[in-house]
């Protein structure tokens, strides 16, 4: 919410749009290494990267969020908690007063695991489901997946953790079962949480099967305006053309109140970016973390006023401001168009007009490969070891 | 950053407030973020007049006294109104 004054000399909207002096929302991946093989996996998760921070350099991040008053901080991966130092790295956060919410496929979320967690203070939970069945789920995140994520719900209940959060990432196939979604988030006292499926990582190649209809998408609209309670991360502001705008900020938050710092240090303009072109620096450069959200040329110029481009002539572009810039460049749409899942139909013209080869294939993976080089096919649950990175 | 509905609380603005210990505020050129690590909610705070009456409230034997001290006469309604929304959230609470 906001606490408005007036007059007000500038919508927050648009100052938000213009920046903060600190992130809002910062995600921090802190492993690419993955027990699982989701089918969209924003991240190309899976192997864990050689380069990724030490214990040290993780612990120095944190430092720079104190500094720069970040209150929370979205916590993911790859699976976090395979990182051998990942409960000392959260202490370390929340003795700070740094929040932490991080997201787990709940595999490594044992018994005792819960109760470590229930013992920590400004610390939230998300466990990630993408269907109400073993067999909706598993047919995305991998066999065994809904199980291993039930187990884990059950123990943070069993520990007393309080409310968590059942995270589910909206698909056409688990539409039908957003009502037996928050039964279940209810039945453990548990906030259901829905994000937006974008065209990343894996699911470059996964997102024309997976994305909602025209239809569904309408549904889903009404279905979260009836239930305010339901979180969406803002994720869903595209739909906001539809009618009254949801809750939120209803802005792509990219560079200017949003950023990820990924596993190796760099730093990207949104979760979903994972790509040259939206890389703003790495935390190991001089300045470090500070520095790149500050000063960066990609920040700065995503700060500036952005061009409406085709959207322009749109009644709706001041409700969904043209949409998600990462589902448009995935999909090989121009930044300055409609999203590929613009409620007026228009990202799906846009889409039709498309060569074959329009989509761009990124350079940044982490997907586990055979001994001959060739990527796994997916899904497929795969168990590895996870061998402690070198320390500091 | 919509996490969570605010719950109703009374304002009265005769009592002695308070910035709710468990929220953080964090400067910004439109005024202020405020964090509370309670509810997990993030407020807006937008004007640097509003932070500066949030910040110190703790002075004053009552909102209304506070008010007084640091409002522009012709406002002091809207602040009123401010603080009884930030109450509502809980960035301020009662002493």
């Amino acid at each position: 919410m906001s606490v408005d004054m007036s007059p007000t000399p500038m919508p927050l909207q648009d100052r938000f749009s213009r920046g903060l002096d600190a992130p809002i929302c910062l995600t921090w991946e802190l492993t690419y290494a993955c027990n699982l093989a989701c089918v969209h996996c924003l991240s190309s998760s899976g192997r864990r990267d050689p380069g990724e921070l030490t214990p040290a350099e993780a612990r120095g991040i944190v430092d720079d969020m104190v500094d720069m008053k970040v209150f929370y901080v979205n916590i993911g991966g790859g699976e976090p908690m395979l990182r051998p130092d990942f409960f000392d790295l959260v202490s370390y956060a929340v003795d700070r007063r740094v929040g932490v919410k991080f997201s787990t496929n709940g595999t490594r979320l044992t018994a005792e695991r819960a109760r470590q967690l229930a013992a920590l203070d400004y610390l939230d939970v998300q466990i990630s489901i993408d269907g109400a069945t073993a067999a909706t789920n598993d047919a995305v995140r991998g066999e065994g997946s809904f199980a291993a994520a039930r187990t884990a719900m059950d123990n943070l209940a069993a520990a007393g953790f309080g409310p968590f959060k059942v995270s589910v990432v909206v698909t056409r196939q688990n539409m039908d079962e957003l009502d037996a979604l928050a039964a279940i988030a209810e039945g453990y006292g548990a906030q259901l949480r829905l994000t937006r499926l974008r065209p990343s990582g894996r699911a470059v190649d996964t997102w024309d099967a997976l994305h909602p209809t025209a239809a569904q998408q309408r549904t889903l609209y009404h279905w979260l305006v009836e239930r305010p309670g339901v979180l969406t991360g803002d994720s869903f502001f595209h739909l906001s053309a539809l009618g009254e705008p949801l809750d939120g900020l209803n802005l792509c938050g990219a560079g200017r109140v949003v950023c990820l710092i990924d596993p190796v240090g760099d730093v990207y303009a949104c979760p979903f970016v994972i790509d040259r072109q939206f890389l703003a620096g790495n935390v190991r450069d001089d300045g470090g973390f500070p520095a790149v959200w500050r000063e960066s040329a990609l920040f700065t110029s995503l700060r500036e006023p952005q061009s409406a481009g085709a959207c322009a002539s749109c009644g709706s572009f001041d409700a969904c401001r043209g949409g998600c810039m990462a589902a448009k460049f995935f999909t090989g749409l121009p930044l300055d168009g409609p999203d590929p899942e613009c409620v007026h139909g228009h990202g799906e013209t846009a889409l039709a007009a498309l060569a074959l080869d329009a989509r761009p294939q990124s350079a940044v993976g982490h997907s586990k490969v055979g001994r001959d080089g060739t990527p796994i096919p997916v899904p497929t649950p795969v168990r590895v070891s996870f061998r402690s990175p070198a320390r500091a | 950053m919509t996490e969570a509905r605010p719950t109703r609380a009374a304002f009265a603005v005769e009592q002695a407030w308070q910035l709710n210990p468990q929220v953080a505020l964090r400067d910004e050129s439109f005024g202020a973020l405020a964090y509370h690590y309670g509810n997990r909610r993030l407020v807006f705070l937008k004007s640097r007049m509003l932070v500066e009456l949030v910040s110190s409230l703790q002075e004053y034997p009552s909102a209304a006294e506070a008010i007084d001290a640091i409002v522009p006469e012709g406002q002091h309604d809207v602040y009123r109104r401010a603080l009884g929304r930030l109450a509502a959230s809980e960035v301020i609470d009662v002493r």
